[in-house]
């Protein structure tokens, strides 16, 4: 028997701040190439001596995390799993550099050890003393849609009840600036936003996302995960194939489907592909958010946030809807869909509880 | 020796991102570890580096640190004996 997964409890720092009940009436389509997170303080959750070594992105996602948690009351999960794209490129740059101007002399621990991918994931256990599965996802724009395939598996399998799972990607001036040079990240000159862009490469900007996962449905609960698909190549020709396999094996067709969210970045030569795939659901609400949060590898994640809070509050907040449908019916299943620069597409079937 | 401490009072600042410290909340007698500034065995790994780096000392005892990083005057006392730059 098909076992349930709720999300019980979601946790955000982003460019628009940390994750709140006004998130979307407060925030601004983000207009320059790179943005940074909106820090909050972190001196409740996080020690001095602690925050010391941490770099911003292992700060976002303890934050993001503990708010997740504490939102589905749970102290301690059965299991951590992340997913992040570059890791904590901060720290990774830190330490290569100390390598080339010390002539691979003088190398500091401390860059090293908060260089790898898995950081986050490690300090969220250590902090909260978890000693369960723990286990970070690196594939680039499919990394945290990794990680909700594997903690929707464990739930699934019941290895586990109540799961933390997230996405996590912070800015550093060195990697982004080679994203800005091959065209990835939209010059520092151009000031588009999603809705006005007229060229390539995406607005960037670093956020955690965190959620509690759980096979318990509570009073808290946003609404149930109820299926992933990952694909690392495509064509366009395909994609509908692929979108209608993927609803078939959930009992649904295209008309089942109440809402879109989709990861258009306002890089014009890929959001292409975003318009096919609202060919496939002609007349329902389509919903964007990256205009808000920015690119990022996981910036996926604050889809399924977006979508969970859709379903829970049956409300769509005109800054996140793309077209003119009028929402005629009860949100129940909807549908999310993100490709980069036309690989890694990622489905997310959310339902509502 | 004075200006030596200042000196070694900014670097480890700096170098362990001591964000709420300043060069004055450091007394030169101080235990650097403990309930001084609470530093940690990460952070004597820094120091190390750090004594290499900037004043040529190669510690290749790791025994020698514990009284050589006990505070700022011995830290400073041991660098203005051994220092090769």
């Amino acid at each position: 028997m098909k076992k349930s997964r709720y999300i019980n409890g979601i946790g955000a720092v982003t460019a628009q701040g940390i994750w709140r009940t006004d998130f979307f009436t407060e925030s601004q389509p983000l207009q320059q190439a790179v943005n940074a997170a909106q820090q909050p303080s972190y001196r409740e959750l996080i020690s001095p001596a602690m925050a010391r070594r941490m770099s911003r992105g292992i700060k976002m996602g303890i934050y993001a995390a503990q708010q997740a948690l504490d939102e589905a009351q749970i102290d301690i999960p059965d299991a951590i799993i992340t997913g992040t794209g570059l890791g904590c490129s901060e720290d990774s740059e830190k330490f290569l550099r100390n390598i080339l101007d010390n002539d691979e002399e003088f190398l500091t621990p401390t860059a090293f050890i908060q260089s790898t991918h898995n950081t986050v994931a490690a300090q969220i256990a250590l902090r909260l003393g978890c000693k369960g599965y723990n286990f970070t996802y690196v594939n680039r724009s499919v990394s945290f849609e990794s990680a909700l395939l594997d903690a929707s598996m464990q739930l699934q399998d019941a290895e586990a009840t109540d799961i933390l799972v997230g996405g996590v990607d912070e800015v550093s001036d060195h990697t982004f600036r080679l994203l800005q040079l091959v065209g990835h990240i939209k010059p520092s000159d151009v000031h588009e936003t999603i809705h006005d862009s007229n060229s390539p490469g995406a607005n960037y900007a670093e956020s955690a996302t965190f959620f509690t996962l759980s096979q318990q449905k509570t009073a808290y609960s946003y609404c149930e995960v109820q299926d992933i698909n990952l694909q690392n190549k495509l064509s366009q020709g395909d994609l509908a194939a692929f979108t209608k396999e993927f609803l078939e094996r959930n009992g649904l067709h295209a008309g089942d489907i109440d809402a879109l969210v989709l990861g258009y970045n306002g890089d014009k030569e890929f959001d292409g592909w975003y318009d096919i795939f609202e060919c496939i659901f002609p007349s329902i609400p389509s919903i964007y958010y990256k205009h808000l949060i920015g690119q990022c590898d996981t910036s996926s994640a604050f889809a399924v946030a977006t979508a969970a809070k859709l379903i829970r509050e049956q409300i769509i907040p005109a800054i996140i809807q793309r077209n003119q449908v009028t929402l005629d019916r009860p949100l129940r299943n909807v549908l999310l869909y993100n490709q980069f620069r036309g690989e890694d597409h990622s489905l997310v079937l959310l339902r509502s509880c | 020796m004075a200006e030596l401490k200042e000196e070694l009072k900014g670097k480890i600042i700096e170098v362990l991102n001591l964000e709420d410290i300043a060069v004055a909340d450091i007394a030169d007698s101080d235990p650097l570890f403990g309930e001084g500034l609470g530093l940690d065995s990460i952070d004597a790994l820094e120091l190390i580096v750090l004594m290499d780096k900037e004043y040529g000392i190669k510690l290749s005892d790791p025994k020698q640190g514990k009284s050589i990083f006990q505070s700022i005057d011995t830290m400073a006392a041991y660098i203005a004996e051994n220092r090769t730059k």
